[in-house]
Parts: structure tokens; C-alpha cells; sequence
């Protein structure tokens, strides 16, 4: 493995997610426009269960989500720079395909956790409390999240040479990634169908792990839907997975 | 030992060999030039050299290593200026080459300085922290190239590096170009279809349809012409070509008035004919054939300039219009 080179990819998306201003913004707007207007509509028609308001329900969600969008739009980037050549630098320098996308892999992970960090500061506003060590795990799960997230965003634009496909990616891949998270009702209250494409979708551990410690109660239709072993597990096996095969994929063209 | 050295390489594509079993030696610190018109194989054979392809067969050494099975050592003998632009945009210069210089494992105390050397090589250094998107045409090609040389590489192949430059542009670029192999200790590899660009490569190869037509240094391979073309017109042009005959064993043809004549030496051959025929010579004129000519007999066709009316030139604005963007 190369850490220069994986080093220097991180730097780059990181030199660019600063220098586009604009690009943190609407990243960040989106999480408060779900949790202040659907969430806050949603609270008059959902009766809180077990003491939790709906915003309260979905915030772990919202972190999700933001990991999510994040994540898969750093990955993508590969795109972009497919179809303006840049990738080819990379492919062409003497660095090893699992150096490039464990690369990266930590560009969309340092992205996407700085993102969940800020809208985790918004807690104290939603009415939850979080102790520092809650605060800690949250950030340790928002990290393993974003790179498993990252990493998945890598394999799909492995399969996509130009950025036509990315109204493709968003409407068909991440938008149904989203809904079928258990972020906006809990899994468990899912028809059988659905609920088994839940269960096939990656970032449902990562929104179940933050249920796991956000939330105050262990019972309930609005409890967290796995263990949070289950859900580390499952996270961190389909990174591997997912770096190893993205690092296949992108051994030499014939 | 040649520094690249190709044997029978070929690379099929389907039923297509882009590739059809070329053989060449490079010799280090030369300029090699690879001729040959759109489609002709020019690309894949470097992509192939640059390990960014497998071939179909044949074999292929950089600096002794094996373009074929040994990726990693040949990755950091070379350095590359792809066809198309492959700069971050959104990035300056600077960044660019610091980039460049991580990728390729230059050490961390030895950055700056490389970084500093290129850009000044180029003339860029005082637009060093510009975004790489307000740069022109001609400024891009010079970044690459010097992103190119940060690693120190052997060779450096360069695909079309003027192409879609303005006059000036161009000429600037070959400059740089020109002073690489002694600068920097490099041998450059480059495809071209501008003959006055290959006229300064120290050998060309000739590639159509997959295959090398011809190989050797411009003046080798302008002798297929059979030389330079002499004509002169005379007071006496019987007694003239008599005393031709007489003086250098030539027939000199007579066309509308003229004498035409071919010599492997035409620049040595004038003063040799004014000796010889005195105050009989009235004008002398020396044509120089050109490595289109060459292309031309050995193809019947020209290699792009002439062509350049339908699709190619459509393909060149393209590109054009990218590497501007
Ligand atoms: N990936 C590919 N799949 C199929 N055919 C290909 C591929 N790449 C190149 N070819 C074909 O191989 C042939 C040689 O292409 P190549 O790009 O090497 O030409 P070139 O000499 O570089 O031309 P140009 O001057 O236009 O750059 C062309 O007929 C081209 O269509
Ligand atoms: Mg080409």
C-alpha cells in the first residue's frame, strides 16, 4: 500500500470540500429541511411512542442520510474525473488499485464525518440528550458509516463512465437507499417485502447503530431494530467487501 | 541497450488489430517520433507501453523492465502527456504538480524543490497559483509536461502534445520540448502529425493501419524520395545536361524549360554545378523533400494536414475545444 498517494487523495477532496463553499451549504441545508419541515409536520400526524417526539425518531436517520448523500457524492467524483480525465493520472501512476480506493474511500469518510458532526450539534435543539461518551460512539459510527457508504459509492461508479448517470445514481440508488434505511419508520413496521430490502441495504446498520445509542428507550415500535453488534458487524464486513471488489474492478482494461 | 525495445506487438480489438506485430528500439536520450494518421495505432501502442492496456502478444521492455508483467517498475520509469487533457481543473498548477509528486512517492523533502524546478522549466512559475481553469490551451499542454518530469522518469511519452495549439503556443512548447533529453535526462516518445515536428526527431517511425511502414532518421527516410530535387534553369539547357552527365554520372530532366535533377546532397551538389557549367547557370533552386512526401509515397495518402477536411477535423476541434475547457 501507498500512504503517499492515499494521503494526497484525501488532501485533494479535502483541499476541495473547503474551497467550495456553496457545497457545504447545501449539504447541510438538506438535513434541516427534512428535520425542521417534514419532521416537524410529520410530529402532528405521528403520536410519539415511548416519550420520543418524531424529530426525535428520525435524527438518526438524518444522520444517515447525510453520511449517505455525502458519501456517495465524494465516491462518485470518480465520474467527473473519468469524464475530464483526470482519473487517468491516477490509474497511470505506480500505486496499487487498493491504495487508490481505500484512498478514496477515506476522502468521502473525512467529508462525510465532518458533515455529521455539525449536524449532530443540532441535539440539544431536538430535545435529546447526549452524554460525551454517546457523543464519541456517535462519532466512531458516523466514521465507520461514512467509509462503508464511501467505499459502496466506489464500486457503483466503477460500472459509470459518464455523469449523465448521476440523475441515474441519485433517483434509482440513493433515494430508494434512503427511504428503505428505516430512517423515516422503523423497520420493524415494514411490510415483508420492503422490509427484507431493508435489510439488504448497508446503510440500515449505520442508521440502526446511531438509534442504538442515541436513543433513550430499548423498547418499542421506535426502538433500534438490531443489536449494535449486529450492526457493527454487518458495517464493517461490507467495507472489506466492498473495498476488495472496487479494487478488483479496477485492476487493467483488457 | 535501447531504452525501449518493442517486439512483435500486437493489440486486437475484436477483429481489429489497432496493433499489428510492430517492432523498434528507442536509443536513450533521443527524440523518437511516431507518425502515422488518425486510427493508425498511435495511442494504443503507447497505452500499451504504458501499461494502462494488456496486449494481445508480443513483448515490450522499458528500461529493462517488462511493460507486460512488471506494471509497477515500469510506472515509475516513465512519465505521461496523454492525448487528452488530464489535469484537475479545479486545482492550481501548484497543486497539480504536488499531487503529482505524492502519487509517484517523491520524497516529502524534495517536493517543493521539484515542484519550484518544473514550473520555472515551463515559465509557469509565476502563475503557479492559478486554478488550472483560467489557463489556456497552451499553458495546459506546458503543465503536463511538466507534471510529467516531477518523478524524474526515463521516459517521457508524449501523445500529440501540440495539437489544437496556436502557432505560438506550439512553438513554445517544442522549445521545452527540444531541451528535455540533455535537461532532464530523458528520451522523449511522442506521436505528431506536424512534419516540421518531426523533422527534429532524432529517428521516426512511420505507423499505418497498425503497421510500421517505415523507420529511420528524417534524412533516412527522405532518401526514399531519392533525395533533394535540384532545378535550374540555364542559358544552354543541351549543353547543360551534357556536362551534368559529364560532371555527376545524373540524367537531368528537362521539363517546361527547366532542369530538374535528384541528389542524395543537394546542398553540396550546387556549388559543384556552378563550377562545373559557369556563367551558363541563370537561377538555382534546392527543394528539400519533407517527411510528408515520404508519407505520401509510401501510403498515397497524406498523414493528417491534407485529409484534415471531414471527420478528423472535427475531431481535432473537439479536442480542442476540451483541452480549452
Ligand atoms: N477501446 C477500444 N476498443 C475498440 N477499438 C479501439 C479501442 N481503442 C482504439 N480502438 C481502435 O484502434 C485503432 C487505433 O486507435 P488509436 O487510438 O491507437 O489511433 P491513433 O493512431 O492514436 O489515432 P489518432 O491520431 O486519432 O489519435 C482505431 O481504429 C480505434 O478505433
Ligand atoms: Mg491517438
Amino acid at each position: 500500500m501507498e500512504f503517499n498517494a492515499i494521503y494526497v487523495l484525501v488532501a485533494r477532496e479535502f483541499k476541495k470540500f473547503v474551497r467550495e463553499r456553496s457545497r457545504l451549504v447545501s449539504a447541510l441545508a438538506r438535513p434541516l429541511i427534512w428535520l425542521f419541515l417534514v419532521g416537524a409536520g410529520m410530529s402532528r400526524l405521528v403520536s410519539p411512542a415511548g416519550g420520543m417526539s418524531y424529530t426525535q425518531f428520525i435524527f438518526p436517520g438524518i444522520l444517515g442520510m447525510t453520511i449517505l448523500f455525502s458519501s456517495i457524492f465524494s465516491s462518485i467524483s470518480i465520474i467527473w474525473d473519468k469524464e475530464f480525465g483526470f482519473f487517468k493520472e491516477i490509474l497511470a501512476a505506480p500505486v496499487s488499485r487498493l491504495s487508490i480506493v481505500i484512498g478514496k474511500g477515506l476522502s468521502g469518510t473525512v467529508v462525510s464525518t465532518i458533515q455529521a458532526a455539525i449536524v449532530l450539534l443540532l441535539f440539544p435543539v431536538l430535545g435529546l440528550k447526549l452524554g460525551l461518551l454517546q457523543i464519541i460512539a456517535v462519532l466512531i459510527i458516523a466514521i465507520a458509516v461514512s467509509f462503508c457508504i464511501s467505499t459502496f459509492g466506489i464500486l457503483l461508479a466503477t460500472f459509470y463512465e459518464s455523469y449523465e448517470s448521476f440523475s441515474v445514481i441519485m433517483n434509482f440508488i440513493v433515494m430508494p437507499m434512503f427511504f428503505l434505511s428505516g430512517a423515516m419508520y422503523p423497520v420493524k413496521l415494514l411490510p415483508k417485502p420492503l422490509a427484507v430490502a431493508t435489510k439488504l441495504n448497508p446503510l440500515t446498520y449505520g442508521v440502526d447503530a446511531f438509534k442504538n445509542v442515541i436513543f433513550p428507550v430499548e423498547e418499542g415500535p421506535m426502538s433500534a431494530d438490531f443489536s449494535l453488534a449486529t450492526d457493527m458487524t454487518v458495517i464493517l464486513f461490507l467495507s472489506f467487501a466492498f473495498v476488495v471488489i472496487a479494487a478488483r474492478l479496477f485492476e487493467r482494461k483488457k | 541497450m535501447p531504452i525501449i525495445k518493442v517486439e512483435n506487438l500486437v493489440k486486437r480489438y475484436g477483429n481489429l488489430a489497432a496493433v499489428d506485430g510492430i517492432s523498434f528500439e528507442v536509443k536513450e536520450g533521443t527524440i523518437f517520433g511516431f507518425l502515422g494518421p488518425n486510427g493508425a495505432g498511435k495511442t494504443t501502442t503507447i497505452n500499451v507501453l504504458c501499461t494502462l492496456i494488456s496486449a494481445t502478444s508480443g513483448k515490450a521492455f522499458i528500461n529493462d523492465h517488462d511493460c507486460l508483467k512488471e506494471p509497477s517498475a515500469v510506472r515509475k520509469s516513465i512519465g505521461i502527456v496523454f492525448q487528452d487533457s488530464t489535469l484537475d481543473k479545479d486545482l492550481t498548477a501548484y497543486e497539480n504538480l504536488v499531487f503529482h509528486a505524492y502519487l509517484y512517492g517523491v520524497k516529502k523533502s524534495e517536493i517543493k524543490g521539484r515542484v519550484h524546478d518544473a514550473l520555472n522549466f515551463v515559465e509557469l512559475y509565476d502563475r503557479r497559483d492559478d486554478l488550472v481553469k483560467k489557463y489556456s490551451g497552451g499553458m495546459k499542454r506546458r503543465l503536463e509536461v511538466a507534471r510529467g518530469l516531477i518523478h524524474r522518469p526515463r521516459v517521457l511519452f508524449l501523445d500529440e502534445p501540440t495539437l489544437g495549439l496556436d502557432p505560438q503556443s506550439r512553438a513554445n512548447l517544442w522549445g521545452v520540448i527540444t531541451e528535455m533529453p540533455k535537461k532532464h535526462n530523458v528520451t522523449i516518445f511522442m506521436t505528431t502529425h506536424y512534419m516540421e515536428e518531426a523533422e527534429v526527431c532524432d529517428k521516426i517511425a512511420i505507423i499505418d493501419n497498425g503497421k510500421i511502414i517505415a523507420e529511420g532518421s528524417p534524412d533516412e527516410l527522405k532518401k526514399i524520395i531519392g533525395g533533394d530535387v535540384i532545378s535550374l534553369k540555364t542559358r544552354d539547357n543541351k549543353w547543360s545536361q551534357q556536362e551534368i552527365k559529364k560532371l555527376f554520372d545524373i540524367d537531368a530532366e528537362n521539363k517546361e524549360g527547366e532542369l530538374y535533377l535528384t541528389s542524395n546532397r543537394g546542398d553540396a551538389c550546387i556549388p559543384e554545378l556552378i563550377r562545373g557549367l559557369g556563367d551558363k547557370v541563370l537561377s538555382v533552386k534546392l527543394q528539400r523533400p519533407t517527411i510528408n512526401d515520404v508519407f505520401l509515397k509510401l501510403t498515397g495518402k497524406a498523414i493528417r494536414e491534407e485529409d484534415a477536411s471531414g471527420m478528423s477535423n472535427i475531431k481535432e476541434e473537439v479536442r480542442a475545444y476540451r483541452r480549452r475547457h
